[in-house]
């Protein structure tokens, strides 16, 4: 590498310089998935049961049924938001979520 | 009869199974490792306990896409007999070559102990050894042992005829304090439409010698040598 682009690399990227990637990483992260999986309404939730109790006993009034679920950030390459919104769907409803008792949402930025 | 063991990372009951078809039972029998993708020359699969994949995500959920569960999927197409225990109950599920999925347990407690259970149909590949009304004492140990259906699917399993087993009190019935987990219906175990698949939360591996205080889980095992004995008798 030519030495001037060497400085204008190091000019640009003061972060990556205090933290090294390790090699193999993608740097790139353009944008991200954020996914929020919930026990479904019908689906029994006795974390979520346990919770509401504590709270109730801890004195917060006015607290209404607890629901326990997952959240999951995934970094994802590149910047198609199309086609992420595709296979992030397929990916919730094969994987990360049991459509049999969770529901899924999640925003992709 | 060739039987599989099949072995994920952190499964843990996979050397009980083997132990009780081999020298217990006298069959032949050998593990599988997960990465493999092959059942040839096999007469069934056990899908045995443990924590596969340190139950991440949701337990069963990664070890269903193991390249071994493509094999196994073709094997219970073609009418291969499956039994998945405990952890094995779990991955079926979320395979879904078995309906409705196990959560947390209602007390949110892991459950280690002795339970019974009754046996709603005695004519399954997995059963048929079971004298008819005999009440089975078998020891469960799981945190997510909670079987969860809609209505329409639980419907549809009792007029199949896939409930398979029930936990009950030693007597034989259906009360909620003999519901270790909360299960609906007190489901312990089932089996799909075809009735070659099944799985069920107790370990009956754990009860198939004197010494272990109950040999009722060897009804189990000898349930499914006598059907695949038959099943080669017909085909012969």
């Amino acid at each position: 590498m030519a030495r001037t682009n060497q400085k204008k690399l190091a000019r640009s990227a003061v972060f990556t310089q205090h933290h090294p990637v390790p090699r193999g990483v993608v740097r790139a992260v353009a944008m991200k998935a954020r996914i929020i999986v919930t026990p479904k309404k019908a689906v029994l939730d006795p974390q979520g049961k346990s919770v509401q109790n504590a709270l109730e006993h801890m004195g917060y009034q006015g607290i209404g049924a607890v629901h326990v679920g997952k959240y999951l950030e995934i970094e994802l390459a590149g910047a198609d938001g199309e086609s992420w919104r595709k296979q992030i769907d397929e990916a919730c409803h094969k994987i990360l979520s049991n459509p049999v008792i969770e529901d899924y949402k999640f925003e992709i930025e | 009869m060739n039987f599989a063991v099949l072995q994920f990372p952190a499964s843990n009951c996979d050397q009980d199974a083997l132990h009780v078809l081999k020298d217990v039972l006298g069959q032949s029998a050998r593990f599988i490792w997960h990465k493999e993708n092959s059942l040839a020359g096999i007469d069934a699969v056990i899908i045995p306990g443990g924590f596969s994949y340190g139950d991440y995500l949701r337990t069963g959920a990664i070890a269903r896409f193991s390249p071994i569960m493509e094999a196994v999927r073709t094997f219970a197409a073609n009418g291969g007999p499956v039994l998945g225990i405990c952890n094995g109950f779990q991955i079926l599920c979320e395979a879904g070559l078995l309906p409705g999925a196990l959560i947390r347990n209602r007390s949110l407690q892991f459950r280690c102990e002795h339970v019974f259970i009754k046996t709603g149909n005695n004519d399954s590949p997995f059963t048929n050894k079971i004298p008819p009304g005999k009440i089975l004492r078998v020891p469960i140990a799981h945190g997510e042992g909670c079987y969860f259906a809609e209505d329409a699917t639980l419907e549809n399993l009792k007029s199949n005829g896939q409930i398979l087993w029930q936990y009950t009190d030693a007597k034989g019935e259906l009360t909620g304090p003999a519901n270790p987990n909360g299960s609906l219906w007190n489901i312990a175990g089932i089996g799909n439409e075809a009735g070659n698949v099944a799985g069920l939360m107790p370990h009956p591996e754990r009860a198939s010698e004197a010494i272990l205080g109950s040999t009722d889980g060897r009804l189990i095992f000898e349930s499914l040598i006598f059907w695949l004995e038959n099943k080669m008798a017909r085909a012969a």
